[in-house]
């Protein structure tokens, strides 16, 4: 089977993914996946999602050869997929129009998210402000605190952002508790996953809603230099824009695919985030994939520098594309990562993401690697200004 | 025929109904829980739910999520449930007792690993929260290899076609969550109950426990009337949370309430 053809029926991308869910949520995820199998091949929902990635996200996103510092390194040419232009600064905005939209023809009137750095809360919170639904944002009490801005975005936007003090108090826990509101609350309500993990369809449709990043790229990069990329480089934490830039390119089989994950304070020190490099299968939230959990199957709690990046799990159809050698997946440390943030500022005028910055930090260790006609295409999945308290305290600085 | 089926079987001669109180395992400590359980016992627990503690308790709200932490706080595993089980099987070889969880730390063990164990300890059921039976062959063959009931959940808004999927995989009896919702949430719709547990009961036979949302004598009195066995959780588990300091006290309140319980079940079933 062409690993494009995947998930099955059931949601499987080999022996990852699938429904591991609680007999409460059975009857919602089987209502969200007709749904969303019926407008996916809708030319009129099709034709509504295009116009707003057009005119309200300001697609096509372009690539930007970043010739300064592919030159500095003094190997391949360095491309950048410019998600950080998208409305809201980033790629998750793809995905949260493509499930709102989906919500509004299910006639649900409330809507619910998860997030970790904000940005996915801030993006859905956006969509939400437009359609007139209502919006719930759950997030970390440890986010809440590190992401401010972001959270006073969203309450401005109009969502209500709900503190989640329980475990690890980030991103899973946020999880935890939006399933926990969906299932109270699932006639009325749509809950709208960031990344590309949790129950079938969940991973396989936020794939396909990310995926015209991929699709605009593939065009773009020929356009531009008259062939496919050697390699893409994305950030990985659940792995929506990494997958969403992948898809497309799955069948090139010349093109190379590496996804970073935050390796924290190094991979030996335990304190990261990186459960395909370091961790083993497992199920959480929903589906089986890799996991960092300890001896005793428990959930752990992850570090990284950027808060969109500190999930313990990772979206299946990454653990498959691992398992089957058609992607790679490192891990970029956070001091390395800030050095690309720097970097990146400096020698392009663009200030990255952190979690972006973990891709950029890899394309300049592969670079040097590479010979000059050789094309790197790296996801820049969002921009910096979010970070600028993380980065400044790094440096002794308060803003 | 199981130790769950053969308890079923005398609650039925008895007209009774089975009353089945939750605890999670290591709350607040390792060693509440055994004296615990046989209290349960004494204070008229048919069968006994021990939840293994989990880091992402998905399914279940905020009471039984503590619990869990306070659990994992001073490292309860699954092992350590396991030797709870074969304790309380030194003193107590007729109650049933059903392991309720996720399947995470089952997965690291191993299937067969775990069901062996759990067998040889005197586990008699385990309801696995988050695996479906379309996820679970391997695990459920597992189970059955050893003679463990796979317990399901069945929910409001589960089809036809699901109760029968459900209830196909299941044995010793099924657990009808009363609440579209997580554990400890919300009020009870007894006749809204009552209609969904006939449609269960045309298609099994086996027993159907009522569980999410039973708080007091009063819920499980008229629940009595309808259900064949009763679940009992988030009620019991904030009064362990109550007296997290005092093990004593622990054994004591929560021995009186599940008695208060007991004797609104069998007045419910007199009646």
């Amino acid at each position: 089977m062409k690993l494009t053809e995947l998930p099955d029926t059931r949601g499987h991308f080999g022996p990852y993914g699938g429904i591991f869910v609680a007999e409460t949520l059975m009857a919602p995820i089987e209502e969200l996946r007709q749904a969303y199998e019926k407008y996916i091949e809708d030319p009129e929902f099709l034709a509504e999602l295009d116009a707003d990635l057009q005119h309200y996200v300001g697609r096509p996103s372009p690539i930007y050869h970043a010739e300064r510092l592919s030159r500095e390194l003094g190997g391949a040419q360095i491309y950048l997929k410019r998600e950080d232009l998208n409305h809201t600064g980033a790629h998750k905005v793809n995905n949260t129009i493509g499930q709102a939209l989906l919500a509004r023809r299910m006639g649900k009137t409330r809507i619910i998210a998860e997030t970790g750095a904000g940005q996915h809360g801030v993006a859905t919170a956006t969509v939400a402000a437009r359609l007139g639904l209502e919006c719930i944002v759950y997030m970390g009490e440890v986010d809440v605190a590190r992401q401010e801005a972001n959270v006073y975005r969203m309450r401005l936007l109009g969502a209500e952002v709900r503190s989640v003090s329980s475990g690890s108090k980030t991103l899973k826990d946020a999880l935890n508790e939006a399933m926990r509101d969906w299932v109270a609350n699932v006639d009325n309500t749509f809950y709208i996953i960031g990344t590309v993990a949790g129950p079938h369809p969940y991973p396989a449709m936020v794939r396909d809603f990310q995926a015209v990043i991929g699709r605009e790229a593939r065009v773009q990069i020929q356009d531009m230099t008259g062939r496919l990329p050697d390699a893409l480089v994305a950030c990985v934490g659940g792995g929506s824009n990494a997958i969403g830039l992948f898809y497309p390119f799955l069948e090139d089989e010349q093109v190379a695919m590496v996804g970073v994950e935050a390796a924290g304070e190094g991979l030996e020190t335990g304190h990261h985030a990186a459960p395909l490099c370091a961790g083993q299968p497992g199920v959480l939230h929903g589906n089986r994939t890799y996991l960092m959990e300890d001896p005793d199957g428990q959930i752990i709690e992850t570090h990284s520098i950027s808060a969109g990046l500190d999930y313990p799990g990772v979206g299946p159809e990454h653990a498959w594309l691992k398992d089957s050698g058609r992607a790679t997946y490192v891990a970029i440390t956070d001091e390395e990562a800030l050095e690309a943030f720097h970097r990146l500022t400096r020698t392009e005028g663009i200030i990255p993401a952190l979690e972006s910055s973990h891709a950029v930090a890899q394309a300049m260790k592969m670079a040097p690697q590479l010979s000059r006609d050789q094309i790197l295409l790296v996801n820049l999945s969002g921009r910096g200004d979010k970070d600028m308290h993380t980065v400044a305290a790094r440096e002794g600085l308060k803003l | 025929m199981s130790r769950i089926e053969r308890r079923f079987a005398t609650l039925r001669e008895q007209g009774r109904t089975a009353l089945i109180p939750f605890i999670t395992a290591g709350d607040p400590l390792k060693e509440v829980t055994v004296p615990l359980m046989h209290k349960l016992v004494e204070q008229g627990a048919d069968i006994i739910e021990l939840g293994v503690p989990f880091s992402d308790p998905m399914a279940d709200g905020p009471v039984i999520q503590r619990a869990s932490e306070r659990a994992l706080a001073h490292h309860t595993s699954l092992h350590d449930v396991l030797e709870m089980v074969r304790a309380f099987r030194e003193t107590d070889n007729d109650t049933p007792v059903v392991l309720m969880g996720y399947l995470n730390p089952i997965e690291v063990m191993g299937y067969k690993t775990f069901a062996e164990a759990a067998a040889a300890a005197g586990v008699d059921g385990v309801l696995t929260v988050d695996v479906p039976p379309e996820e679970g062959s391997g695990f459920l063959a597992a189970l059955r290899e050893h003679g463990i009931d796979p317990i399901y959940l069945l929910a409001p808004t589960s089809t036809a076609e699901r109760i029968r999927k459900l209830t196909a995989a299941a044995s010793g009896f099924v657990y009808y969550v009363s609440l579209k919702g997580v554990t400890g949430a919300g009020n009870l719709d007894i006749a809204a109950v009552a209609d969904k547990l006939a449609q269960i009961r045309t298609v099994t036979g086996m027993p159907v426990g009522v569980g999410f949302g039973i708080k007091d004598a009063p819920t499980a009195r008229a629940m009595a009337e309808i259900a064949d066995a009763v679940v009992v959780g988030s009620a019991i588990v904030s009064r362990v949370e109550q007296h997290a300091d005092d093990p004593e006290a622990i054994l004591e309140d929560i021995g009186n309430f599940v008695g208060e319980i007991r004797e609104a079940l069998d007045q419910g079933n007199g009646d």
